[in-house]
């Protein structure tokens, strides 16, 4: 426990010195809404609603694979080689996983609130919603974090991360789309338990296989 | 004889079901007419992709265990299969749906799932083209295996909720076993799915056995 909170606390130290990473990612998401806004809402002023809901799960995708992608690479291999020494492979893990899942949440809150604030907001149960994005946000990081581990021993980390996480995404990215065009429709909740259960399943298999995985992964 | 029995099975096998799929009695069905013969040849080749994915993360789960470099050998090969087979059984699919349904590509939950999971074994062999070490390019890609099958399972679970399916069992659809398929069918049916798995099995063991002497003729 003392491990993991300490691991944590350098993930976090290291960003806040590396500011830019940080502003860069903000300002990728704000950029992208802002592409968004000029090609749909600036001449037609007119989206549906489906469009809307996956253009903003298409935004966090590529932001969620843009921002983990450095989680592995953003050190050296000599400093790695050290904490290897230091920590036990679960507690690198998780600790690498806490700390995007909570990046994740913070930028894709914000950018919620700037794509609402960009393209109009037809959400009518937020609280779903916000849950949507909370379990999407903790499955992303646990899956892309594991994703970015195998893609960062590799020379083309960039392509091989988009190439491997697409399609074992896929299957969160589905039940997110539905359980979140369910809150735009301000369904009761009753009618989106299948899908949380689903995707709270999802999230555990994957924090679970990257616990068992991860071990054998970081010995090369 | 001890080793070759299961190949000669497997020609019987093979031939008993050409014979009797292509010339033997089948019931006349309203739509499907002739086109039910296809059963013997799409059904069975999707339980062998089934059956040899299945084998590929057996071995990468044991070459994780033991660090056999063999065991990584046959994970690649069966996975190699796989997706020759996904391939056949997308095609005869195709064929099929284009002279029942009226489409070769119709939006059905299993025509997805299966296109996932082409895509996952098609990126894990991106991952392994780009590594030159051995054991490293066993260890990463028996972990991205891994990773990808347990993501895909949950996938070919959630899929048949978010659309209705065509196939037959599926989707309020009956089965093809309580209404077409009569018993002479099933007597050639089921021969020819243990037909088709074992002729993926026996092509996936030349396969191996190839690359077993590749690498030991390069080692000399």
């Amino acid at each position: 426990m003392q491990e993991l909170k300490a691991l944590i606390g350098k993930e976090i130290r290291l960003e806040w010195r590396q500011r830019y990473a940080l502003n860069g990612m903000l300002l990728y998401i704000i950029s992208t809404v802002f592409v968004c806004y000029m090609s749909f809402k600036l001449k037609v002023n007119d989206i549906e609603p489906i469009t809307w809901n996956t253009l903003f799960w298409i935004i966090l995708l590529f932001t969620a694979v843009n921002s983990i992608t450095k989680s592995f690479t953003q050190e050296r291999a000599g400093r790695q080689l050290y904490y290897y020494t230091l920590a036990s492979p679960q507690g690198v893990i998780l600790s690498k996983i806490i700390y995007n899942i909570v990046l994740l949440l913070a930028l894709s809150l914000v950018g919620f609130v700037i794509y609402a604030l960009f393209m109009g907001n037809p959400v009518n149960n937020i609280a779903m919603y916000l849950t949507g994005i909370v379990l999407g946000a903790v499955g992303f990081s646990a899956t892309l974090t594991m994703v970015a581990g195998i893609a960062s021993k590799a020379e083309n980390t960039s392509t091989l991360m988009a190439v491997l996480s697409f399609p074992i995404i896929l299957p969160m990215l589905l039940m997110l789309i539905r359980l979140s065009k369910n809150a735009m429709d301000g369904l009761e909740w009753s009618t989106s338990f299948d899908e949380i259960l689903t995707l709270l399943g999802i999230d555990g298999i994957v924090i679970a296989l990257s616990y068992l995985l991860f071990p054998f992964l970081w010995r090369s | 004889m001890k080793k070759t029995w299961w190949k000669v099975l497997c020609v019987v096998l093979l031939l008993y079901t050409i014979i009797r799929g292509l010339a033997g009695a089948v019931p006349h069905q309203p739509i499907l007419n002739e086109t039910i013969r296809n059963v013997y040849f799409h059904v069975p080749l999707w339980f062998g992709m089934m059956t040899l994915m299945t084998a590929s993360m057996w071995f990468g789960i044991k070459y994780l265990r033991n660090g056999r470099i063999e065991d990584d050998e046959y994970s690649v090969e069966f996975a190699n299969v796989a997706i020759f087979f996904g391939i056949l059984g997308f095609m005869t699919g195709s064929l099929w749906g284009q002279f029942t349904w009226g489409d070769w590509l119709p939006k059905d939950p299993k025509i997805i799932a299966v296109e996932v999971g082409l895509l996952i074994y098609l990126s894990y062999f991106i991952l392994r083209s780009s590594f030159e070490d051995e054991q490293r390019k066993a260890r990463l890609s028996a972990i991205y295996n891994i990773f990808a099958f347990a993501t895909f399972i949950p996938l070919v679970w959630i899929l048949p909720r978010l659309t209705d399916s065509l196939h037959p069992g599926n989707g309020g659809n009956p089965a093809f076993g309580k209404y077409d398929m009569d018993n002479g069918m099933r007597m050639v049916f089921y021969p020819a799915v243990i037909g088709w798995t074992l002729l993926g099995v026996w092509i996936s063991s030349l396969r191996i056995r190839l690359r077993i002497i590749e690498r030991l003729q390069s080692e000399i």
